[in-house]
This record gives structure tokens, C-alpha cells and sequence, in this order.
């Protein structure tokens, strides 16, 4: 790593003042950044730490029931938390499901949903890819395994590598992004960028601004979720599909539902005609498989990544049934 | 059997030259705790400071990290990682650098009552916090009854995994001191080991917490 300055920050003033530096760069866990750094991919003159800002770091719930997150709490504090588990459920398991125990206990939920991707080429520094600036996509005519099968016409091939936005999608989280001594509230299907608006980034902060806090809207208790990662190596690997379903219920009948897929394009990606699928009816096994098969109608393989439909259509309709609390291989 | 290279590799020769001392000569890698005054000296060197945080420069200033108990000064740099650190500064060699990407655990080290990879921590954010290392586990020359366990069990071949790996099993036994198969799995799910002894290390782990 090339030699930069460190500011750690106390507080939210100290942080956008250390921001000032026009190459300065936030760190919250820092895995994802430091990862950056060795690979010569980011060089910093400045670090602004917000690990150490206390007002970061919380898990607390509003008078109206919502539940507020502080973007620097790590994902071992998420994936513990009793409230998170039995309300938020796809969240804690997707908190759960990201790397390894020691990743875990430093990594934080903000950094988790702003890590770039995972993509061997623009991972190296060997290579210049589109998204670093190159002129055209590496992995679309390339090695191209791990990529997206959805919303991979506009260049860039690579998938969203964020575990935690695909729960923080299925269940309506609203995003917090803080600008000195001002903040706005957005929705946080309205924080990604796709390839076709701007191949160099995956979300619209900017340099100036800091994503402080995710906001979980009230749940009844008539609605339930699910999250499932499949991995090669289920032990500790990256996803090659992983799939959230939050479903709203009426007795047997599901009312409402949201999947949203990941691993599967460069932002989460909300399936739509699976959600139909499941509307007003009572959940089976049939019916998940059917949603699960509406799920991949548009689905859109590279070159050697078609396995990765059938692998969705699986994981989607088992995630469903365990969502229903059914048991998907039951007949 | 008599091929030179059968012959005694030790880390020392007749000469009194160790391997890692020679290394250290040649200045492969850099050495030395620092040789500081007692105060602290990180305060002269902030460049602002500020009630809203302090900004460290890109050069070298003195730290003071807990480690394994012991209050120890060490000049590092901000870019510097705490296994960077632990190793080529502190001497602190038992904690490896493997895949230096977080990926792999040989670096695992308990930071205040958590696992963490020390490759992926930078030096400066282990001030203040309490550092648990392999050395820390021996007390008065005797192993502790989870390096026993892993000697008993056959819990490693090469060796190179096994101090990330204890680091995260004695995590797990401080917090859950009768572990089963299945937590041990879990607990070391972040620490490969190459030359595959899983089975016997979660047999080493499993029989420690009894």
C-alpha cells in the first residue's frame, strides 16, 4: 500500500472535515478498501476512519416501530441480533452469510452494501477493464463464470457482490446519505447505478457524502422472510446465486411479496413476474417452483454461466417455501 | 540419509546464525521496537489537531499496542498492518501472513474478545485494544490445554494454519467453553488449511471444551 494519512475521526464534523482532501477516502471496516489498496487499485492520500465514530454505531427502534441501523454497526452485530432474527429475518441471515467469522466482526453493514465488485478483471490491476476505465468489458467476451445473467447488455457484466442489499431490498429499507451538516432519506432501490448510467460506479454517493444510516420500516406480524446464499464451498465463499423473499400473509395466502436476486446482475435485482406469481394465492411447492421458473423467463447467460439458471431457479423456489416455513422438498 | 539436505535444518546453525536473524541482517525485513521515550509522542505529531479527530501524517509515529498483556511501543507508519506489525516489528512471528487478503485466517488474532484478521487490520486501529496472539497462549512454559489438545489430535500437518486456527478455536471456548463439532466447524470457517486436517482439528477443538 502506498503511504497515505489517517484521520480518525470522533465524530460526523471530524469525518466530512478530513473529507475535504480531495483524495481522501472513507474507511469504515476497511476490508473491502485495504483490499483495493494492496491490489493498487485505490491509492489514497488520506484515510477518514468513521470506525471510531460512536453516533455510527447502533441498533435502535423509532416510536412509529422502524428500525434504525448506524451504517458502521458490523455484520456480527446484525447476524446476533434477537429483533433482526425474528422481524428482519433475510437480513440476519444475510448478515451471517458474508465471509468468514473474522470478516464478520470488523466488516459493517454500510461498507458491506458499498464494496465494488467482485469481477477477476477489474479486480486486477493487470487488466483495464470498462469499469476502471478500460474501453470495453473484459468478462462479456472472457472468463465470465461468475457474472450476471440479468441486466448485462450496457457493457459491464459484472454482479452486485452486496449479500446484505438483496435482504435490505426485499425488505423497503430507506438509506440515509449525510452531506456535512445535511441528510436525505432515499429509498435503497434509488442507491444503485447500473452500467448504462455509469460504468465506473455502483451507488450515487458522492465524494462528499456518507451513507450513516438504513432505516427498517415496522413489520407486521403477518409478514416473513427468508435468505439463502449458494456458494461453491458453503463453508466460506462468494455466492453464485443468493435470493431474499419477504412475503406478506393472510392466513395461508400470501398477499404481497418481494425477490430480489443477487450475484445475478450488477445491482440487486427485484423479480417482478416471480412476485405475481405468488399474489393472493396460498404457497406450495408447486407454486414456488412456478414463481422460481417466471423468476429466470428473462434471464440472460453469458458464454459459460448458464448453469447459473437452473442454480437460481432452485435456490428461488426453496427460499420461497422456507420464507412460507414449508418444507421445499416435501414431495 | 546422509544428502546434506537431510541434514539438521534448524532454525539456528553451529554458527549462532538463525535463519530469520540472517534475514533481518540483510534488511529483507524491517526490525525493531522502537527504542521511544516513554511519553507519548502521537500527540506532537498529529498535524490538526482537532476536537473532531486527530489526522495522522503518511510517516512513521509511535504507537502503543497491548499485546498478549504487555504494553509494547512500536513506530509504524499508517499504511502499516497489525500483522506487519506483530511480525517484522514486535517479533511476534507465531501469527503468519498467508493470503495477506483476509481470506485465508493464518493471521487470525482476538482484538477486545473478537476474532480478526490482522492482515486486514491497520496497526493504528489496534491502539487502545486488547491484542491476544499465539505467544499469549503459553503460561510459565507450559502449552495451554487447547495447544495440547491440537498435539494429541494430529491437528495440523505443515503447521503454517495452526496458530489462526487455535486463535479462532480458543475465541470460540472462551465464549463457549463445551463446544460441539458443528461450532467448531462454524468458528473456524474462516481459517483454511491446506493440507486438509479439518476432521482432526475439530476432533483437537471438541476434546479441549471437554
Amino acid at each position: 500500500m502506498k503511504k497515505f494519512e489517517y484521520g480518525m475521526a470522533k465524530n460526523l464534523a471530524g469525518a466530512f472535515e478530513f473529507l475535504k482532501e480531495s483524495e481522501a477516502k472513507i474507511k469504515a471496516g476497511g476490508i473491502d478498501l485495504l483490499d483495493l489498496m494492496k491490489e493498487g487499485l485505490e491509492s489514497p492520500t488520506r484515510l477518514v476512519n468513521i470506525r471510531t465514530v460512536p453516533e455510527l454505531s447502533f441498533i435502535k427502534k423509532d416510536e412509529k416501530g422502524n428500525l434504525h441501523i448506524g451504517a458502521t454497526t458490523t455484520l456480527a452485530e446484525i447476524a446476533a441480533h434477537s429483533e433482526i432474527q425474528t422481524r428482519y429475518r433475510a437480513l440476519a441471515q444475510a448478515a451471517k452469510a458474508v465471509a468468514t467469522p473474522q470478516i464478520r466482526n470488523v466488516a459493517t453493514v454500510g461498507g458491506n452494501l458499498c464494496q465494488r465488485p467482485r469481477c477477476w478483471y477489474f479486480r486486477s490491476a493487470d487488466f483495464n477493464c470498462l469499469r476502471n476505465g478500460g474501453d470495453h468489458c473484459l468478462a462479456d467476451e472472457g472468463e465470465n463464470k461468475y457474472h450476471a445473467i440479468f441486466g448485462n447488455q450496457d457493457g459491464c457484466v459484472v454482479v452486485h457482490p452486496s449479500g446484505t442489499a438483496v435482504a435490505l431490498m426485499a425488505l423497503d429499507a430507506k438509506l440515509v446519505i449525510a452531506r456535512k451538516k445535511e441528510s436525505r432519506e432515499i429509498h435503497i432501490a434509488d442507491f444503485w447505478v447500473t452500467p448504462e448510467d455509469d460504468v465506473t460506479r455502483e451507488n450515487i454517493l458522492k465524494h462528499d457524502e456518507i451513507l450513516t444510516e438504513i432505516i427498517l420500516p415496522a413489520t407486521e406480524k403477518s409478514t416473513t422472510s427468508y435468505y439463502f446464499k449458494q456458494k461453491e464451498k458453503q463453508s466460506f465463499d462468494w455466492p453464485i446465486a443468493d435470493v431474499a423473499v419477504v412475503l406478506e400473509m393472510n392466513g395461508k395466502k400470501c398477499t404481497a411479496s418481494k425477490i430480489v436476486l443477487g450475484s445475478a446482475a450488477p445491482v440487486p435485482w427485484r423479480i417482478e413476474k416471480a412476485e405475481q406469481v405468488l399474489k393472493d394465492k396460498q404457497i406450495s411447492v408447486t407454486l414456488a417452483r412456478q414463481a422460481a421458473a417466471a423468476a429466470m423467463v428473462d434471464a440472460n447467460p453469458l458464454s459459460q454461466n448458464a448453469y447459473k439458471v437452473p442454480v437460481f431457479s432452485a435456490v428461488i423456489y426453496r427460499t420461497i417455501c422456507w420464507a412460507a416455513g414449508i418444507d421445499p422438498f416435501a414431495a | 540419509m546422509d544428502h546434506p539436505k537431510n541434514k539438521k535444518t534448524n532454525e539456528t546453525n553451529p554458527k549462532g546464525i538463525s535463519r530469520r536473524g540472517f534475514l533481518k541482517g540483510l534488511g529483507v525485513t524491517s526490525i525493531g521496537v522502537a527504542a521511544a521515550p516513554k511519553s507519548e509522542l502521537l500527540a506532537k505529531l498529529e498535524k490538526t489537531p482537532s476536537p473532531n479527530g486527530k489526522l495522522l501524517g503518511k510517516d512513521a509515529v509511535i504507537i502503543t499496542l497491548e499485546v498478549n498483556g504487555k504494553s509494547l511501543q512500536v513506530e509504524v507508519e499508517p499504511r502499516f498492518t497489525l500483522a506487519e506489525v506483530l511480525r517484522d516489528h514486535l517479533n511476534l512471528t507465531g501469527t503468519k501472513i498467508g493470503c495477506e487478503r483476509g481470506a485465508c485466517g493464518a493471521c487470525t488474532v482476538i482484538m477486545n474478545g473478537v476474532t480478526v484478521n490482522s492482515c486486514m487490520t491497520l496497526a493504528v486501529d489496534a491502539i487502545g485494544q486488547k491484542i491476544e496472539t499465539i505467544e499469549g497462549l503459553e503460561k510459565d512454559g507450559h502449552l495451554s490445554k487447547l495447544q495440547e489438545s491440537f498435539i494429541e489430535h494430529d491437528g495440523m500437518q505443515c503447521g503454517f494454519c495452526t496458530p489462526g486456527m487455535i486463535m479462532s478455536a480458543k475465541d470460540l471456548l472462551d465464549k463457549n467453553p463445551h463446544p460441539t463439532r458443528e461450532e467448531a466447524q462454524e468458528a473456524t470457517a474462516g481459517n483454511l488449511c491446506r493440507c486438509g486436517t479439518y476432521p482432526k482439528v475439530f476432533e483437537a477443538i471438541v476434546a479441549a471444551g471437554k
